[in-house]
This record gives C-alpha cells, structure tokens and sequence, in this order.
C-alpha cells in the first residue's frame, strides 16, 4: 500500500505558499527552451497554463478536442469569478475567502491548498484586466462586484452572464500570442486517447486526430491534465457534449489516484427537463438567487392545479406562497449554498409541491425584485439570461416566475494531487476541475474560474519547475520506444475492438441508461441499498455495451459516434467507482447526502470522527476492486462545526 | 406551455463525406418531435434513427448548447443559425417549424472555411486571424492592480458588446463576398476600446486585416448581411471603427 503524501509545507498558513516557493527549485532560462510540456486541454485551467508555461519559455503542446481553445467549457460560465480584493470594503480578506471555501467546501480540502487559492486570487483579476478582460464596472470606473450564494460578502467579479467567456477569451489570447511566436504548438481536434509511462514517469500521451482518425504519439518531459469535469456521467447535465471523464480515468488506469469520486455538484438553478428528447441541461446563472425568491405553492391542491396548467403562477397570492429557503434558512435565505438549495427542492417536490407539468420543478420569481428596483435594474442586469430562458421555455420572466430544478453541474472529485498539484504518477500533473484538490465536498460559486486560473496562472508554473528542474540532462523523449508502441497498440485495439462489437444499439442508448441509474441511486439522495444496486446495474450495462454497441461510420474518418463510444465506455467504469466511494463514506457531507446521516430536521450529517479525509482510490487491474488511500485531512487553522445557514 | 409534437418533418441535409468527395443533398423523413425540442436534438434523432438502420449519422459541429462556444453552424432554410434573430444553431428550437415542412440545412459554404465532413468546416483561418494579433502583449505576472485605470462604464459596456462575439463565422458563411469584417472588426473594437488595448490598436488592425487577406476573405461592401445573421448582435458599427484604425496604421506608416 503506497502512502499518500500530499507535501504540504510546514510552517503557519499564511506562510506556507511563499516559503514553499522560496525552497522549490527553479529552471534556467537556458535549459526551459529545451523542455517539452505537454498540456491536454485548453479551457481555463489549461489555457493559461499552457500560455504562462509558453512565456516562460517552455515548449508547450497543447491538446483540445474542439476546433478552437476558445470553445472548451470554461467559456459557458456565466456568474463570475471570486477574489479576495476587499474592493467593497465588507471587511473581506484573505483569510475569509480561505474561511468561506473551507465551510463553503463542508471541511473536506485541505487548509493549505485552498489558502494558497485564496492568496493568489488577487493576482487574477489584475492579469485578466490587463488582457482586456471587460469586466462590470461602475460609472465611476473601478470593478464592479456582486454576491454570489453561501458568503456574505460582495467578492465575485463579473462580465455581464458570460464571465467564462470572457476570461477564457483572455487566456485564449495569450495562448494566440504564444502559438504565433511559436511557444505553444496547438493540436485541435485531437482527442488524448492514453498516457504514456518509461520508468515511471509521464513522458507522453497517445492523441487520435479526429479529423483523419490517426492514431498518433507525442512525447514530453511532464505531462498536464486539465481536461475538465466528469459530470457527463449522468448523461444529462450542465456541460457541454464532449466534457468527459476520460482523460482522468486514463491517467488513473496508469496510476493516478482517483480523489473524493462521489463528489459532484448538484446546481439548483437549472432549467427543468421538457422530455425524453432532451440531450443536455441548461444552467440558469446562479446570481439570479440574489434578486430572484424560490417558493411552491403552500397547498398541495394548487400545485396539482399548476401541474395542469389550470391555474397561472401569478394567482396564487402571496399568503399562499411558500418562500421555503426563507422560511427554512431565514439568516441566508434565497443565497443558501447550492447543495442545500437543491435539497430544498427536491424535498418539497418529493413532497408534491412542484410544479411544471412533471412536478418537478420550483417558481424564480422576479416580481418581487422588480416591484422594488424596477424593471430597467433588472434588464440590465439579467437580460440575456432572460432571454435564453425565454428562448428555451417559450415563457418571459419578466412577466411570469421562471421555473427551475437541480442539475448536475461540476465534479469536485477528480484526480489526486499533492500540494505541486503532481498526482502519483511522476512527472504527470492535474490542474482545474480535472483535480480534487480546492473545493472539499461542496464548490462555492464563482470559485470553479479562480481555481482554474490560479492553477495555471500561478500555480503550476512554479511548482512544474520543481521536477523539471531535474530534467534538464533528459534529452527529447523519442517516441520511437516499446513504451509508446505498446500503448499505441492498446488504443488501436480497443478502437478496433468497439468498431467491431457491431451490436444493436447506438452509444446513446447505454449513457441513458448509466444516466438514469447515476441520477436515481447515486445522485442527490443516496443510500446503501440503492449504491449497491447501482454497482451492480453498471456492470451490467457495461457487459452489455461491450456485447451491443453499434458503431457506424469509418475508423479513419470523423467518427463522432466512435469518440462517444471512448467517453461512454470510460464513464462505464467511473459511475461504479464513484458508487463505491458513496458507499465507503457513510456520512453527508457537502453535495454527497447520506439517507443514513441525517439530523432530526432532516439536515445532512458529517460525520468528522469517522470521515475527515480524502479517499484516494488507486486502480488495481480490469474488474479487480480498487484499493482505498484515505489522506487525513488535518485543520489547525479553523474549528470544525456543522454548517449552518439557518 | 405543452408544446404541441410535429408528427412528420422532412430534412434535406447536404452529406460530404470527406474534404475531396463532391457532395449531394440528401432528404430524411423525421417523425415525432416535440416542439419544445431544440433543433440539434432534431438531428439526434434524425442520427439516431441512421445509427439504428446500419447508417453513417450526419456529421455537424456542436458542444455547449446554450450559445456560447461558437461550434455549432448550420445554414438552415437559407439562413446562418437559422429562422430566428439572435441565437445560434443550438439555441434554435422546433416551435419555428410547422408540420410536415421541409428543412435544408447546409454547412457554412465560403472558400476560407472548407468542409471536413457533411456539416462540419474547417475554421482555423479565424484561428491564424487572431494570432496575427488579436491579443494585449502582457505576460502572466507583474500587472498593475485591476483598479489602478479607471474605465468609464459606457467604454466598458462597448467594448463587452464587441467582445460578445463567439467565432461561430456566420458572419461570413452569410456575406456574399465571404468578408470577416465582422469577426475582425469586434476583436479590433473590444481592444481599442480599453486603454489595456489601446497601445497596440494601430499595428493590431493592420496584421489583423492583411492576414484576413492573405487567407482569401473577401472585402467588405457594406451590405450588412452579416450584423443581420449574428447570433450577438455585433454591429457594423465596429467595421466603422476597423476602418478608422487601420486607416490611421497606414498612415502613420
Ligand atoms: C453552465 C456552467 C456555468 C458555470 N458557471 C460558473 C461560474 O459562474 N463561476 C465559476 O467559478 N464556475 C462556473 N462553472 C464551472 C466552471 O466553468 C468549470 O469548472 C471550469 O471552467 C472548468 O475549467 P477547466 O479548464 O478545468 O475545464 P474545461 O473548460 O472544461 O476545459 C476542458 C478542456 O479539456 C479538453 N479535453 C477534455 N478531454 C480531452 C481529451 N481526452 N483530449 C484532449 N482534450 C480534452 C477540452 O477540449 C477543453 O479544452 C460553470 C460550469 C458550467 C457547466
Ligand atoms: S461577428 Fe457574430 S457572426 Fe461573426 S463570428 Fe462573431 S458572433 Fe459569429
Ligand atoms: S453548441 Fe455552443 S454555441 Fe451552439
């Protein structure tokens, strides 16, 4: 059993980053243009790491699987990005950004890693402004703020509904610049399909050019994944179509811990299910909380009636109207964190108070915020997510409540790493949503960007120095060795061996059904007898998709059809892992909720005496059961309580 | 709001399938979709019922689904993104369409944006724009604090509507000279209209247009097709604007 050791440095929290930058190694100018960085992924986290690696005069390759860096993920977030900057002066600071995560995160991340988060974030905003970044400002012409749910401080900086996009657009311009003066070789429309090892470290990856179908190698002296969320597992949710899980599960199979599986967000603010044609979810941006109030009908009989559309919201009169996260959680109301919103809901749809015609779906209502502020106030700042809403449902919230529901949203859980952000395979790093590192069981809003960006910004480009520093004799990695023929024919062979299945069913028909069972047994609510079930049920699935997947089309074509076919089979696997660590940790914490761990008032349960560590699972052969690392999560800097935002 | 189920619709589809094949219309019958279903989840179906019969599905560019990451581009009935102002591809649903009607959908047709497959084109030449100049020269680090420049509130609000733009290249599967104007005008504006940018505004719209060029874009006549069929409302003002800069470039030169 290997033992985890996550390099924290010693010393006081607020010294820890810079003492540990101080005593990592550095590399010369001179020797970095010798080093090749291979970066898989160019969204926030990858974009800027690539470009910032590029400026420091490292040969970068970078990998996305779009026609474009400036179309990965990142670009449809739309709320904003944290930083402790104190522009309002709400008494925000450092330490409460670093304070806010860790509850935020239900005490399961480190303090070290999420301080240093804190630290750095600053420094963001100041990088994206100098790019060009137009963020909201006030007439007067300093920065903008607004709040976002689970804090009580003004911190997050916004472009309008589309700051992902903007940032993104920022790292992608940098990224531009380095790919014109050469730093930054881009590969688009290549798919990362394996990682390859030569004594043990990360010295390439194995891409398919999804354009020809060319299977091809690439090496490098480390290798950075920064491939995003896994959410997709549960077939419908807030990402994008292409976000995957694959190049984790890859780096796993090759021997990176897998980090804290079962946690994923649930986002309460979704736009709810229309049927059973539907292909993704879309996000309704979480600002809304802050002008819009939730609430059902108080009786049941008017939910039924909305339900058959034979009553309109609007007549249902204020004394009716249950403002359940006001009445349940009356110090933080509509701004609860997002797993607690989302709980709300489902309970009081369990309990047939929803509306929509499933009955599973929750009133936004703006009513209120335009009676008070008026409507030329709300327009300016919501209008083009009303619009998309009203696009989408055929309904105008400025005339009616909008309608909502939870949806998956973003994986905490994700590849393992240390304070290097270097997961346990040597020489191979793990940066953004794709790692576990920040966000413990549970992400504040508008700290998914600043974790990105402050991985690549400022993070990563320090720490990598530290191991390449000891590259520096390694000559150009040749493709041309057994390691990298073996694991060329490994992804040939399973290529091949799905394109030859030639079942009955399209890919889609499995990732429905994965889809459904994630949803049911390992989704908001979850407990042993449904985990086990799910385990059980993914298998099968699994055995059946080897036996009946159909695939069209050519091998060396475009093949949209054979990249989902990759995805799916790999998200085969990772539902059941991410099963198994539900199952593991018997306690609520987060968004993972335990039926067994409740209070009396049905509030979830953390169990610290038991819990208090991140499960850091390590692969152990096809069909074998992985083996369990737990790293002790130790807090000197911040009592544990239970989280409370009544 | 029940949306009502078109019982059957017929898609005429253009099917290439490769760079070199010469391409042809084909035409598919699709039953059952409910109105409240977007236009791309019309083409799953339509590719799932392919899939099933042993058939190549159609191939077409997509990923985000809300509008926001450009992928998506599809000319339908005539039109880039299709019947509906202000929104992509992705963003369109089936209650624009009636029973029994006919839809054709082509890729972007413009000789800088060349098929790769059915629907699906090869924009890398809005990629070699940008990097001929579409970005503030700083490096990662040793910025000035975000506050330090005070930006007016309209320059801000201005330079966020040019920067709005999405690279999804309707503007120019629309011009009928194949012009980026558009595209190059909002990267040109958003820059220029913040001091961070200003710098390096002149020499910005002279690489930025000679590299439009040099890939074969058309030039621009000012018919204003393309601000018409943008999904963000990008205005020609910003081709305004492009010109004034790299007039002011040449002269200086
Ligand atoms: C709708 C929505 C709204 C959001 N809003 C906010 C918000 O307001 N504030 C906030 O802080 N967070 C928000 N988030 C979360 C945040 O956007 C993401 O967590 C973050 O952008 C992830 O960035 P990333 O760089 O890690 O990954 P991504 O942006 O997802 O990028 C992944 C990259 O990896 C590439 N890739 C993946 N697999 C492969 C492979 N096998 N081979 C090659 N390349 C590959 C992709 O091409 C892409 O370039 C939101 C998320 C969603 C879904
Ligand atoms: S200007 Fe409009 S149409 Fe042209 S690429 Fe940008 S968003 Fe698309
Ligand atoms: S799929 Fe992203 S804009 Fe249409």
């Amino acid at each position: 059993m290997t033992i985890l050791n996550s390099k924290i440095p010693a010393g006081p929290l607020a010294e820890k980053w810079s003492k540990h930058k101080a005593s990592i190694k550095v590399v010369s100018p001179a020797n970095k243009r010798k080093l090749d960085v291979i970066v898989v992924g160019t969204g926030l986290a990858g974009g800027s790491a690539a470009a910032s690696l590029a400026e420091l005069g490292y040969n970068v390759h970078a990998f996305c699987y779009q026609d474009s860096p400036r179309r990965a993920h990142s670009i449809a977030a739309q709320g904003g990005i944290n930083a402790a900057k104190n522009y309002q002066n709400d008494n925000d600071s450092v330490y409460r950004l670093f304070y806010d995560t860790i509850k935020g995160g239900d005490y399961r991340a480190r303090e070290a890693n999420v301080y240093r988060l804190a630290e750095v974030s600053p420094n963001i905003i100041d990088q994206c402004v100098a790019q060009g970044v137009p963020f909201g400002r006030e007439y007067g012409g300093t920065l903008a703020n607004r709040s976002f749910g689970g804090v009580l401080v003004s911190r997050t900086f916004y472009a309008r509904g589309q700051t992902g996009q903007q940032l993104l657009l920022g790292c992608y311009a940098a990224m531009n610049r380095q790919i014109a003066k050469g730093g930054v070789k881009m590969y688009n429309r290549h798919e990362m399909m394996d990682i390859v090892k030569i004594d043990g470290k990360a010295r390439g990856i194995i891409a398919r050019d999804m354009v020809t179908g060319e299977v091809k190698r690439f090496g490098a002296h480390a290798v950075v994944i920064a491939s995003g969320g896994y959410g997709n597992v549960f077939f419908l949710s807030t990402n994008a179509m292409g976000c995957n899980g694959s190049a984790s599960w890859v780096a796993y199979k090759r021997g990176a811990h897998f980090g804290n599986p079962c946690f994923v967000q649930i986002h309460p603010t979704c736009i709810p299910v229309h049927g059973d044609q539907q292909s993704k979810l879309t996000l309704m941006s979480e600002s809304l909380r802050n002008d819009g109030r939730v609430w059902v009908p108080k009786k049941k009989e008017d939910a039924i009636k909305l339900q058959k559309g034979e009553l309109h919201p609007n007549d249902i009169a204020d004394a009716d109207r249950d403002f359940y996260l006001e009445r349940r959680y009356p110090s933080y109301g509509n701004l609860v964190p997002r797993d607690v919103a989302s709980r709300a809901a489902k309970e009081r749809c369990d309990e047939g108070f929803g509306v929509n015609n499933t009955g599973k779906a929750v009133f936004l209502d703006f009513k209120y915020a335009i009676d008070r502020l008026g409507i030329d106030v709300i327009k300016a700042r919501y209008g083009n997510l009303f619009q998309m809403y009203e696009k989408i449902t055929d309904v105008d919230p400025y005339k009616a409540p909008m309608m909502i529901y939870p949806a998956i949203h973003y994986s905490m859980g994700g590849t393992w790493v240390d304070y290097n952000l270097m997961t346990s395979v040597p020489g191979l790093y793990s940066i953004g949503e794709a790692n576990f590192s920040d966000h413990g069981g549970n992400r504040l809003g508008a700290s998914a960007l600043m974790q990105g960006l402050a991985d690549g910004y400022f993070v990563l480009p320090y720490t990598i120095g530290d191991y390449l520093a000891d590259e520096i004799m390694t000559p150009k990695i040749d493709t041309n060795t057994p390691e990298f023929d073996a694991a060329e024919k490994e992804v040939t062979g399973r290529l091949e061996k799905l394109f030859n299945i030639k079942g009955k069913q399209p890919v889609d028909y499995f990732h429905k059904k994965l889809g459904q069972i994630m949803w049911d047994k390992v989704g908001m609510s979850r407990n042993e007898k449904g985990l086990k079930e799910a385990i059980a049920e993914i298998k099968a699935i699994r055995e059946e998709f080897w036996k009946n997947v159909f695939i069209p089309g050519e091998m060396k074509n475009v093949n949209p059809e054979l990249e989902k076919a990759g995805r799916v089979a790999d998200f085969l696997e990772l539902g059941e892992l991410m099963a198994r660590d539900a199952l593991t940790r018997n306690e609520s914490c987060g968004g993972h909720y335990r039926e067994e761990s409740v209070t009396e008032d049905g509030e979830a349960k953390r169990d610290d005496e038991n819990f208090t560590f991140v499960s850091a699972w390590e692969y152990t052969g096809e069909n074998q059961e992985p083996t369990l690392h737990k790293e002790e999560l130790v807090f000197e800097n911040v009592e544990l309580t239970q989280r409370s935002y009544k | 709001m029940a949306d009502i189920t078109l019982k059957k619709i017929y898609v005429k589809v253009w099917r290439q399938n490769s760079p070199k094949d010469k391409g042809r219309f084909e035409t598919y019958e699709v039953e059952n979709v409910s109105q409240g279903s977007s236009f791309l989840e019309m083409m799953d179906i339509l590719n799932d019922n392919l899939v099933r019969e042993g058939k190549d599905p159609i191939a077409f560019d997509h990923d985000c689904r809300e509008g926001i990451c450009g992928m998506c581009s599809l000319y339908i009935n005539g039109k880039a993104h299709g019947p509906d102002t202000e929104i992509t591809t992705c963003q369109l649903h089936m209650r624009k369409f009636s029973e029994g009607e006919t839809i054709t959908i082509e890729p972007w047709r413009a000789g800088s944006f060349p098929v790769i497959k059915d629907l699906m084109v090869d924009r890398t030449a809005f990629e070699e724009i940008l990097q001929s100049g579409g970005f503030v020269s700083v490096n990662t680090g040793g910025v000035p604090d975000g506050n330090t420049i005070p930006i007016g509130y309209e320059d801000s609000e201005e330079a966020m509507d040019a920067a709005a733009c999405i690279g999804c290249g309707a503007c120019v599967a629309t011009c009928k000279n194949s012009s980026a104007m558009l595209f190059v005008a909002a990267k040109v504006s958003h820059l220029a209209k913040l001091p961070q940018g200003q710098v390096e505004a002149k020499r910005r719209a002279r690489n930025m247009v000679a590299k439009m060029d040099e890939l074969g874009f058309g030039g621009c006549t000012n018919t204003g097709a393309c601000e018409a069929e943008c999904p963000k409302a990008i205005s020609i003002s910003n081709i305004a604007r492009l010109n004034r800069e790299y007039l002011c470039a040449k002269i200086a030169e």
